[in-house]
């Protein structure tokens, strides 16, 4: 087969190789959405925060508008302390409000940050004030024994 | 005297093998030592590329097309019973990103590239083809089998991650498009799980080192074959099974220390 045939075949085939690859990043994957451009740390403190994890997404009215970065218990309060990123893009009231979610029955937990009534907007490295735990089942059933019990009574 | 026969049995078998071992590394060592010509002269290992990846990318495609749907058929009918027909992508996704493509693409590309390779490099020394590229002082090892191996090693990767997304789109077609899972569930809980390093990263090294191992082995039993007809047959029988127990035996290897971290 002549050269420039061949180099055109294999130019083409690492070329569809980096697309393929281009694909799996951010199709697939989430790439995209970890490098958002520009973006802001917010900080909040949990009682619980059940399953969350590292990377889980944090929805304003259910669009995506940052992520979860960083999750640690604070050693003085026993409180997890959960740092997020935010889009600069979406600024949020300072008494709003975030919670731990679950998506569906089964799915994935994120945090559902909802905006307040306050003119100050959330700075870089602000804690967000009002956080609600997450619903542990097991709490949940227990309380509604002990409340069953009671009525009983 | 049966026990000693048995005993010196196993002895010629055990130095004939730690023997072969031995051989197989110095010819992996002399392929990496004369890899000077396969890049200085890169037209010689574009053309094997030409061979190996270009020409493997019909068996890749239809079966990672093939792979994906029947992920789709058999995650959807499993997934159903929770109620959590939404995670479909997930579930192909990550099958194919992390297992399926590296490994069911490596062991595709063992039987259609590493095979053939195999079966040249035997003829061309039974040919005394070989032979005749020392007389004339050119190193074989240089001129014909680095590049090989540098085409193997460039190709593997690629077409494993065009397995894996001709089988997402497999899995797309017959989740979404045939039996109807909410389109914009199944990307966004895919995109949700399938994390760039952890994920796709790993199976691209997985890809590679799989891609190493699979030419490596096919180019060392072609020039380990004996230069017969019958030589250069089980050469390739071996070629084969051989890549296809390492490709698994890695995978755990890999698998163990990627994501559980061993």
């Amino acid at each position: 087969m002549e050269r420039a045939k061949l180099d055109l075949w294999v130019g083409m085939f690492v070329v569809a190789g980096f697309a393929a690859l281009a694909i799996l990043a951010f199709k697939v994957g989430n790439l995209d959405s970890l490098s958002m451009s520009d973006t802001y740390v917010l900080k909040a403190n949990f009682g619980n925060i059940g399953g969350l994890k590292a990377s889980a997404s944090v929805k304003s009215a259910g669009v995506v508008v940052g992520r979860v970065t960083d999750i640690k218990l604070n050693p003085e309060s026993y409180e997890a302390q959960v740092t997020i990123k935010v889009d600069k893009h979406y600024q949020f009231p300072k008494d709003s409000l975030i919670g731990i979610m679950t998506s569906g029955l089964l799915g994935d937990q994120y945090l559902s940050l909802k905006p307040g009534v306050d003119d100050d907007m959330l700075k870089n490295g602000d804690v967000i004030k009002q956080a609600r735990s997450a619903i542990v089942l097991e709490d949940l059933i227990g309380q509604v024994v002990a409340s069953k019990a009671e009525s009983a009574k | 005297m049966p026990v000693a026969r048995t005993i010196r049995n196993l002895g010629h078998r055990t130095v004939e093998a730690v023997w072969r071992i031995g051989y197989a590394s110095r010819f992996f060592a002399m392929i990496l030592l004369h890899s000077g010509t396969s890049f200085r002269r890169f037209q010689l290992t574009i053309k094997e590329v030409y061979f190996t990846g270009v020409m493997s990318l019909v068996i890749i495609l239809v079966a990672g097309l093939f792979v994906g749907v029947v992920l789709g058929l058999q995650g959807y009918e499993t997934l159903k019973s929770y109620g959590s027909e939404s995670s479909l992508g997930e579930l192909v996704a990550l099958s194919l990103v992390r297992e399926l493509g590296p490994v069911l693409g490596a062991l595709l590309f063992a039987s259609r590239a590493g095979s053939a390779m195999t079966a040249e490099i035997g003829l061309m020394k039974a040919t005394e083809q070989l032979a005749a590229m020392e007389m004339m002082s050119i190193n074989p090892i240089s001129r014909v089998i680095a590049p090989r191996f540098w085409s193997g090693v460039i190709s593997m990767p690629i077409l494993a991650a065009m397995f894996s997304v001709v089988g997402v789109f497999g899995g797309y077609l017959v989740g979404v498009v045939y039996i109807g899972v909410d389109n914009g569930s199944f990307w966004s809980q895919m995109q949700a799980s399938v994390d760039f390093q952890h994920d796709v990263v790993n199976g691209v090294i997985k890809s590679f080192v799989f891609g190493i191992a699979v030419t490596a082995i096919s180019l060392f039993e072609g020039y380990d074959a004996p230069p017969t007809a019958e030589g250069v047959s089980h050469a390739t029988t071996r070629t084969v099974v051989e890549s296809s127990l390492v490709i698994l035996m890695l995978d755990v290897v890999l698998t163990a220390v990627m994501f559980r971290g061993v």
